[in-house]
């Protein structure tokens, strides 16, 4: 069914009666075209766009859980394409655009909004590498300014100029930048790919590959075997485990990422703004919390919370950045396993077994990504070759030395 | 977290810095190594979850590289080393 | 207003009276009062609004559950909005203001949101508002964001200090009711090391609002004598208004003290809050239990609340929260507030009980069988509509109800490691789960013993538990008698008679009709339920709500409450104030200031200083009559380059290796080879990651045989020797090498300039001509007559140059004498802007070249990474992708036309070639401006640059919007050969 503010306004006026699930639960079918392991945003996306965009048909996600209940549905919201690296911008812009007409494309109002995103500077040499970033943006084809601490302090009259151990100098910012209401991209992409037929299949965790002869033959799941022609890896801070069933080590530590909302305040914030000298970015929701975060809790993790050094040490960031919120209060912290890369860049290649292709790596960063990720695995997945905004992203790149490393930080993944 | 280290007692991991997978340890000479093997060294990993033989260094303590064993999915420690003695036990020297 | 619905009793102390505001009415309270109390005191019921009706609100609990009444606190700069009305303590002066409501809190234009409520069911959002695409940023989203939010901030900073501290004990006890305090009691008197924290500012838990009997006393009387006890015993620490909010990893917890709430302004000397972090070896969480309402139609008037909580309201405060109740129930423990009110004289007039049997109530018309189908009352409630048995309706006037569908376990902090709860049908409720903190068990209550004895018998069964795996000796002391009765409930989630909106998160206006509209939408796991109606989401993390969603599913899709499960909580336990998590953390103090040795002196001087890392560090020093920093720099340069400059480089990170291995060792850490470096010599050193990149690099010295002093870049001072000590102990434990961080051991000064010699000459007893102390040249020495040493020949400007250490606390001395000898040689001391000046002029690598992204072939350094050896990255760095011939090599660039400045993070372009990425040829890393060649100057990394120099091309900066024609030169701008730091 198709939403629309009239079909809001004659629901309503009917008694909501006529409003459809927006996916079937079905029983898995014997064999697919296309298996995607992994219901979250990426999974779901690559089905969506491989049914939608390359044609194809028999497909089915895999979810151990719940949809949409991975990194998509516990993150920071934030999209932007302000990339330093040319293997990665063209990438990020192609999402980006991609964000831009998501919601007419998928018939699901996921709340894309553009309101900017801002990184400040505090120093000259951050000023260097901002400006390279920016003019490198521009040549991508994305868009950047330079703000002056000036037209910063206008925006954010509430930051800290006048006391701060960090002074603010200034700020690169994407206008094109904002935030999504996440959940809603998993849903939107869900509804979207079971309407065009493709299976969805909850609560069904993949026990094992089933390779013969160097060629992939199906998964072995909590619910039988699943017959498979291609599969599709997309399963984020999950990455290993379940590439350990084709017997691979990856270039992949997963590590667990935390996240914060505040309690709903009525407007501060209009953008996103990130603090580069105190681990701290912010945004606030449509709903009013202030939704921050910081750096990764460091250590290897599946345990999809964190501890009470990060959290302290966001909200010590958090206050250094705005001293005015000290009387508003954390509401809830969780954390996400993140699939950390060994340059902070992501993987979407096929492996050395035939018909198996692996999505992951996306570090904290895999939320930005989602609609390019999905289409770009869509396209390796359909014809078998990167998409070309997506060249990049192979394994090999470790083999060659041609690592896409943003922080420069080399093959230490707490650091990217 | 709390890091029982094996000189200095119980100590919270804050004063420690991370930096992963023991087998770090397992250098190979870069002279007679593969680059596969090279390869294999720098940039790949088992990450499993459940037990992790790991390096942490007491940055603000006593120096000391340890191997901690800890679950990657509870955190439960069960083992804690110094990184030079487990690094003589895998055959290193000089 | 007078305090119309006191009554008598409660733990308030009635000889004082204080005054407090709301929305700007005076009124009065006790001490001991919570605001909530005081203003149902004075009649008040209305306190709030709800996030999307904005339908108006009076709490609905009396403890920190609180969904409705959110006000904000206090004025000014220390306003607070979100406050729970009900755990906030009445202090005289007390202002507090309604929220989320305009014009007033009584007539609120966004209340239309109500009368729409048909169109703005859950998630309704995510299905308009797409046309036209342009429109959500412009108009939607605007609208929405305008109404969201609770509370409002000042947007000023919060004046108050924040404190943390750290505790460490054998058990700590969540939660001070009574299995608390018997917990506390037990292990307290066996000699245990105990924390007990409560969240409210007077211990006893239920027990203050109860009427029960403990002993043959009071239970609140045999509270505060428990408390009385643990306060005279030296191992116990009693923290009151102290929440635990979060338990992590290996028994540690965080918990919240609120030291000054309950006051104007902190006292001098005092934080606001404290943030605890508290290592215990046990833990016992005693944190009770929540009551949960049952939702009917338009069960969120102000009035109607918690059944438990009215009874607390009239026994704890004196406040009956209307002068006509009734009483909703499943359970018998509703009954308890009947009779509670019954004899605190309040007029009861009805008990509507669901179950058919049940106790009857003498003196109250207890209505069996009966349910609440509707309320009516605008700003308060009026009346109920209550459906009989017999199935006739009847209109009852009240203007409270207390509601009662059972208690919730405090499940919270058993759930923070994502141990799932489990269902316990007998009392309808979920328990701790399995696989919850390590050491972390419950008692009473809060583990779904809901009976006083039961609290009791629990808080001291699992103490001993504990002493006994502490391994010590505790004989049970006899426990008190205590009522004993059993939960006799009978669930029920809402009424299923009524067409109208039944709430269950009153905060986000949830309501059944949400919950089954996400069945039929099939967002049916708890997860999607939670997230589509944002059931839960709200500031009480739906502490009282949230089963009744989670049963309403389970009916909805037929299956039982534990196959549809739970969502889980997640810290903190309460939401936590920033400022609080901050601490002390925060303006100046957010990270600690490094100082330099010269730091004392070059404020004296008048020295503008820069944050490198947390250095502080001298960036200029600014003369008489200069008022640009363009002047200060240039004369500081020129000056340099003339006779003579100074300036304190102690920041770089300075490391003593030693040991026979030493020299080995460098060749492993090092690309270049040092194990062949003479006695008395440094050499540059570039130091690479595993991955072949270069990571570091400096000059470092052989001081003897067996002894060298490494220098790192400031930036990697740390990370540098972290490395170092992960090669020695790791990777090659049998080295015999040592190593130790001397960086803030020595002051160190560069010295530099034509004249430097003849400068250092004066201070250094030792020879230090071109023959006795060579280029390159490092050693011992002695200065000022016997003082102890360290002398280098090294060059950072390309000057003649040394530098010399001295012990820190002779830094500020050094200085001093460095400028009077200097005096006869007009010597200027300058900072870090004159360094980058000259390093660049001489093509130095730095901070924005080493950049962690780059190669030594990239820097013009590849000969350096001998292949002859084994050293860190000298394998990786071979890789063919590192080997580009047409990749990023190190140049200089000059503007054509002189008088064009250049702006470092231009990028490089052909002349007349398109603005596009596969033009882009590189960029600037760093730019000066070269007093010396009258000039901006600037390194670059440009693909193919070593086959570039003499080429024209643009350099171009979009977002300043130059486009600047420049020459492609060699890094090495000013003597090339080096003749000058040779002389």
């Amino acid at each position: 069914m198709r939403y629309s503010g009239f079909r809001v306004i004659a629901e309503a006026l009917t008694g909501h009666k006529g409003w459809k699930p927006v996916w079937r639960d079905p029983q898995p079918q014997a064999e697919y075209d296309y298996v995607i392991i992994g219901g979250g945003g990426h999974g779901l996306a690559t089905a969506y766009y491989l049914a939608k965009e390359f044609k194809q048909a028999r497909i089915a996600v895999l979810e151990k859980g719940y949809l949409g209940g991975g990194n998509v549905g516990r993150n920071t919201t934030i999209i932007r394409s302000n990339y330093l690296l040319d293997g990665n911008e063209p990438f990020y812009e192609f999402s980006l655009k991609l964000w831009e007409g998501l919601e007419q494309d998928f018939n699901y109002n996921a709340m894309v909004s553009q309101r900017g995103i801002m990184n400040l500077i505090h120093t000259d040499a951050q000023r260097d590498a901002f400006t390279r970033r920016g003019n490198g943006m521009i040549l991508n084809g994305a868009d950047a300014e330079l703000l002056s601490r000036d037209q910063v302090r206008a925006m954010y009259p509430f930051l800290n100029f006048d006391n701060a151990r960090f002074p603010i100098k200034g700020a690169l910012t994407q206008k094109r930048g904002g935030t999504v209401r996440h959940d809603a991209v998993a849903w939107g992409y869900a509804r979207g790919a079971d309407s065009r037929g493709v299976d969805l299949i909850q609560q069904c965790e993949v026990t094992g590959l089933r390779i013969e002869n160097g060629r992939i033959q199906g998964v072995e799941t909590t619910r039988g075997f699943i017959g498979a022609k291609k599969v599709g890896v997309a399963v984020a801070g999950s990455s290993s485990k379940v590439m350990a069933h084709a017997g691979m080590r990856l270039p992949i530590e997963s590590h667990v990422l935390q996240a914060f909302v505040s309690e709903g305040l009525k407007p501060l914030i209009d953008g996103v703004m990130t603090f580069g000298a105190g681990h701290f970015y912010v945004s606030q929701s449509d709903k009013g919390g202030l939704v921050f975060g910081g750096d990764i809790d460091g250590y290897n993790s599946y345990a999809q919370r964190g501890n009470l050094p990060v959290i302290e040490d966001v909200a010590e960031g958090g206050m250094a950045l705005m001293p005015m919120i000290g009387r508003a209060r954390l509401l809830r912290t969780w954390g996400g396993i993140m699939d950390m890369s060994m340059d902070g860049s992501p993987i979407i290649d096929k492996t050395h077994i035939e018909g198996l292709y692996f999505n992951g790596g996306w570090c904290y960063g895999g939320f930005k990504a989602t609609p390019a990720s999905g289409w770009c695995f869509a396209h390796l997945l359909a014809k078998d070759e990167p998409h070309k905004t997506a060249t990049a992203y192979r394994f090999d790149r470790f083999m060659k030395g041609l690592m896409i490393d943003e922080k420069g930080q080399g093959a230490t993944p707490n650091l990217h | 977290m709390i890091i029982n280290h094996p000189i200095l007692g119980p100590r919270d991991a804050q004063e420690f810095v991370y930096l992963g997978d023991a087998n770090l340890i397992n250098r190979p000479d870069g002279l007679t190594a593969s680059p596969q093997e090279m390869h294999d060294y720098v940039y790949l990993r088992t990450n499993p979850a459940g037990e992790h033989r790991e390096l942490w260094y007491h940055e603000q303590g006593d120096r000391s590289w340890l191997v901690v064993t800890r679950n990657t999915v509870t955190h439960e420690i069960t083992k804690v080393e110094l990184a030079r003695d487990v690094a003589r036990q895998m055959g290193r020297s000089k | 207003m007078s305090q119309v619905n006191r009554i008598s009793g409660g733990q308030i102390d009635r000889t004082q009276s204080i005054r407090f505001t709301f929305d700007g009415q005076p009124y009065a309270g006790h001490p001991g009062d919570t605001l909530a109390s005081a203003l149902l005191a004075n009649g008040v019921q209305l306190m709030g609004r709800s996030f999307k009706y904005h339908r108006p609100r009076g709490p609905l609990s009396a403890g920190s559950e609180e969904p409705n009444a959110l006000v904000e606190l206090r004025s000014g700069a220390r306003q607070e909005p979100n406050t729970r009305a009900t755990v906030a303590e009445l202090f005289d002066g007390l202002t507090a203001n309604s929220q989320n409501r305009w014009p007033s809190l009584r007539f609120d234009a966004l209340a239309i949101n109500d009368r729409l409520n048909t169109f703005f069911t859950a998630g309704f959002y995510y299905k308009t508002f797409m046309w036209p695409a342009a429109f959500w940023e412009k108009v939607y989203e605007p609208i929405i964001r305008r109404a969201a939010g609770l509370g409002s901030m000042s947007r000023l900073e919060d004046p108050d200090e924040y404190d943390k501290g750290f505790l460490h004990c054998d058990l700590l006890i969540i939660g001070a009711g009574p299995a608390g305090l018997m917990a506390a009691l037990t292990a307290g008197r066996a000699g245990a090391r105990v924390i007990l924290a409560d969240e409210d500012f007077r211990m006893g838990g239920r027990l203050n609002a109860e009427t029960y009997a403990v002993g043959d006393q009071a239970g609140a009387d045999w509270a505060a004598a428990a408390v009385a006890e643990l306060a005279s015993l030296p191992n116990v620490r009693l923290m009151n208004r102290t929440t635990v909010v979060g338990a992590f990893d290996h028994g540690i917890y965080s918990a919240v003290e609120r030291v000054s709430d309950h006051l104007p302004t902190p006292l001098p000397g005092k934080p606001r809050q404290t943030l605890w972090r508290i290592y215990s070896a046990h833990a016992i969480s005693a944190g009770g239990a929540t009551e949960r309402p049952v939702a009917f139609e338009n069960n969120d008037r102000p009035g109607i609340m918690l059944a438990g909580s009215l009874r607390a309201f009239a026994n704890r405060w004196g406040v009956a929260a209307g002068d006509r109740v009734a009483v909703f129930t499943n359970n018998d423990d509703g009954l308890r507030s009947a009779k509670d009110l019954q004899a605190k004289g309040v007029d009861v007039v009805a008990v509507i009980d669901c179950r058919e049997g049940g106790d009857l109530l003498p003196g109250i018309r207890h209505l069996r069988g009966a349910e609440v189908i509707d309320s009516g009352g605008r700003l308060g409630l009026k009346s109920i509509s209550v459906r009989q048995s017999s199935g006739k309706t009847e209109v009852i006037r009240v203007n409270a109800l207390g509601v009662s569908g059972g208690w919730n376990p405090n499940v919270n902090i058993t759930s923070h490691h994502r141990s799932r709860p489990e269902w316990r049908a007998d009392i309808a409720a979920f328990v701790p789960g399995a696989g919850g903190p390590d050491n972390l068990i419950s008692a009473g209550a809060a583990a779904g013993i809901l009976s006083t004895h039961g609290a009791l018998a629990t808080g001291q069964a699992q103490a001993l538990v504990v002493l006994e795996r502490l391994g010590r000796s505790a004989k049970p002391a006899a426990l008190p008698k205590a009522e004993d009765a059993p939960i006799a409930i009978s669930p029920l989630w809402y009424v299923h008679h009524g067409k109208g909106r039944a709430w269950i998160d009153p905060q986000n206006d949830v309501t059944i009709k949400d919950v089954k509209l996400a069945h039929q939408e099939n967002f049916s796991s708890v997860e999607h339920l939670k997230r589509y109606t944002t059931l839960g989401m709200a500031t009480d993390q739906g502490k009282t709500g949230n089963v009744i969603g989670l049963a309403v599913m389970a009916e909805l899709t037929g299956r039982s409450i534990p196959e549809t499960g739970t969502t889980i909580y997640r810290p903190p336990y309460t939401p936590v104030a920033m400022g609080t998590l901050a601490g002390r953390s925060r303006g100046k103090e957010f990270k600690p200031f490094r100082l330099t040795p010269s730091h004392k002196w070059a404020t004296e001087q008048g020295a503008v200083f820069v944050e490198v890392g947390n250095w502080l560090r001298a960036q200029w020093l600014p003369r008489e009559g200069e008022t640009h920093w363009r002047q200060s720099v240039d004369r500081e340069v020129l000056a340099t380059r003339k006779s003579v400059g100074i300036c304190d480089v102690t920041t770089l990170g300075k490391i003593d290796i030693q040991g026979t291995d030493a020299g080995a060792f460098l060749d492993r850490v090092y690309a270049n080879t040092f194990s062949t470096l003479a006695v008395g010599k440094c050499r540059y050193g570039l130091m690479l990651r595993e991955d072949g990149m270069v990571f570091d690099d400096g000059t470092t010295a052989r001081m003897g045989e067996h002894e060298f002093v490494m220098t790192t870049t400031t930036a990697n001072a740390v990370t540098v020797f972290r490395h170092l000590e992960y090669c020695r102990q790791c990777l090659w434990p049998d080295m015999d090498v040592q190593l130790i961080s001397t960086t803030e051991a020595w002051a160190q000064y560069s010295v530099a300039g034509p004249n430097a010699r003849r400068l250092l000459q004066k201070i250094v007893d030792q020879d230090i001509s071109d023959v006795a102390f060579p280029y390159m040249g490092a050693g011992n020495v002695t200065v000022c007559g016997g003082l102890r040493a360290r002398l280098f020949r090294i060059s950072f400007s390309g000057e003649l140059a040394y530098e010399i250490a001295v012990p820190t606390r002779y830094g500020d001395a050094m200085i001093r004498k460095l400028v009077e000898a200097g005096a006869e040689y007009d010597a200027v001391v300058y900072g870090t802007e004159t360094l980058g000046v000259m390093r660049i002029e001489k093509g130095h690598v730095a901070g924005n070249e080493l950049n962690g992204q780059s190669t030594a072939l990239n820097m013009g350094l590849g000969k350096m990474v001998s292949k002859k050896k084994d050293s860190i990255g000298m394998a990786m760095a071979q890789r063919e992708g590192m080997n580009n011939p047409a990749g990023y090599r190190l140049v200089g660039v000059k503007p054509v036309d002189a008088a064009n400045a250049l702006t470092a993070g231009s990028h490089f372009l052909e002349i007349g070639a398109a603005p596009i990425v596969e033009n882009d040829g590189g960029w600037l890393t760093s730019m000066v401006y070269s007093p010396h060649l009258g000039s901006h100057i600037a390194l670059g990394y440009l693909r193919g640059g070593d086959q570039k120099i003499g080429r024209r091309m643009r350099a171009v900066n979009f977002l300043n919007k130059t486009d600047i024609e420049v020459e492609i030169v060699s890094p090495h701008f000013f003597d090339p050969e080096g003749e000058r730091l040779r002389g």
